[in-house]
């Protein structure tokens, strides 16, 4: 029931509906702050931002926004693992609507809005394409072995983590990037992708490793 | 206390990209479970998924105006429940989820096939081409000396065994291929349980153990 009435207050920032419908719902706050986005000129937001708008706020046009920015990627990447144009639209807008429910689990501390729009991508993927199961962890699960309490409070910059990350697999040599992308975009085991390329399993697995250390040093510098 | 033994690029990669077959899955991210450093690797892993997606050029949705996405929201149901209520299965607390959720009940109760002081149970046995066991071997037992037609990654999750390459604690990961032949040892004084999934044919390598390689599935 949490989610209907999140709906309904969130729905509140659709200027159109908002005095034919659920005025009545509204908060003096709300309504304050309605007109202050109504009349401020909108500045681009990174998607960090609208998460953040979403998840607190439930504003619907950050969310028209981070629909538009990740939707048709999303139908790109389903389309690239097998997905017709038709189901990969449905599978799209079902990801983006996860992305809707499950905002107030979206934490910042812990992953970027890129990383945590794809694993939900991903996941949806796995159960809707492949119909298979995902095994994961429980992160409340007692068994779990948890990191020591410093290195779990870090603060990480997730946006300039994503930067650095997307420079440097631009500049990775053309066949690790290649190797990459095959491996998060085709529905292929390592096996297929060496006997695809007609290449050693092991010179696909050696250029995966030395992709993935290229990368970790373009990150360490930040930490 | 911390494993020392992780799981190659190779296969984080293939679990963060969610390219590999449950059995895979289920051993990577039991490890995940028992290792922090190997979660960070993989949130890295993710990471640079969600980069890699955001760099994909897009494919036009049929549905994108504004007024359709909003009406998406008005029809938007509360989602179910993602995960079932815990079961209330006394299983030991040394499994940890999600190897947890693939245990018909607490150990001592599975249907165990014991030979030679090795005990196993199959799990996820409708997948054909991978074969997923949990085992239990009795301290200081040596494993027949063997080598593998495909890949062997062994999750230790209690006691401990070494091999030609290492010594292996709760927690460590064991990966072996083709081009290795080895001959696990439990270590003596506690029994070692282990999750082993194994995708090729085992092969005997002993003296009589050519004649008997036809007869073993793995």
């Amino acid at each position: 029931m949490a989610n209907v009435s999140a709906a309904q207050s969130a729905a509140s920032f659709h200027l159109a509906k908002l005095a034919l419908v659920i005025a009545p719902l509204m908060s003096v706050n709300d309504v304050m702050e309605a007109d202050i986005t109504a009349q401020e000129p909108k500045a681009p937001d990174s998607p960090e931002d609208l998460m953040s708008a979403v998840a607190e706020r439930r504003d619907r046009e950050a969310f028209v926004e981070l629909f538009r920015i990740y939707g048709p990627r999303i139908k790109a990447y389903l389309m690239s693992q097998g997905a017709d144009r038709a189901t990969a639209e449905d599978l799209a807008q079902d990801v983006m609507l996860t992305v809707w429910r499950r905002a107030g689990q979206y934490d910042p501390k812990k992953a970027g809005v890129n990383a945590w729009i794809f694993t939900i991508a991903r996941n949806r993927r796995i159960d809707g394409l492949r119909r298979a199961r995902r095994p994961q962890i429980d992160p409340d699960d007692p068994a779990l072995v948890r990191e020591p309490e410093q290195q779990a409070d870090q603060m990480v910059d997730f946006a300039q983590r994503s930067a650095r990350l997307h420079v440097a697999v631009a500049k990775l040599p053309p066949e690790q990037e290649k190797l990459l992308k095959m491996a998060y975009f085709q529905e292929m085991s390592h096996n297929v992708i060496a006997k695809e390329l007609s290449l050693p399993l092991g010179t696909v697995k050696s250029r995966l490793r030395l992709a993935m250390a290229k990368l970790r040093a373009a990150l360490e510098s930040l930490e | 206390m911390m494993p020392n033994h992780h799981p190659s690029d190779e296969l984080l990669i293939a679990y963060a990209a969610g390219s590999q077959s449950e059995p895979l899955d289920l051993v990577v991210a039991t490890h995940l479970a028992l290792c922090p450093r190997c979660r960070n690797e993989v949130a890295l892993l993710e990471e640079l998924g969600g980069s890699l997606l955001k760099e994909l050029p897009g494919e036009s949705l049929d549905q994108a105006d504004h007024d359709s996405i909003l009406a998406l929201l008005d029809e938007a149901r509360p989602e179910e429940p993602v995960r079932p209520a815990p079961r209330s299965l006394d299983v030991d607390p040394m499994i940890p989820s999600p190897l947890r959720d693939y245990l018909a009940g607490p150990l001592e109760q599975l249907d165990w096939n014991s030979f030679q002081g090795v005990s196993q149970v199959d799990l996820l046995p409708g997948v054909t081409d991978v074969r997923t066991r949990l085992m239990r071997i009795k301290p200081g037992t040596a494993m027949p000396s063997h080598t593998h037609g495909g890949s062997e990654l062994t999750l230790v999750l209690a006691g401990g065994f070494s091999d030609e390459k290492g010594h292996y604690l709760r927690g460590d990961f064991a990966e072996a291929d083709a081009s290795v032949v080895h001959q696990p040892v439990a270590d003596p004084g506690e029994e070692c349980i282990c999750l082993a999934v194994t995708d090729g044919p085992l092969r005997l390598t002993g003296p009589f153990a050519r004649l008997l390689n036809p007869f073993l599935r793995f």
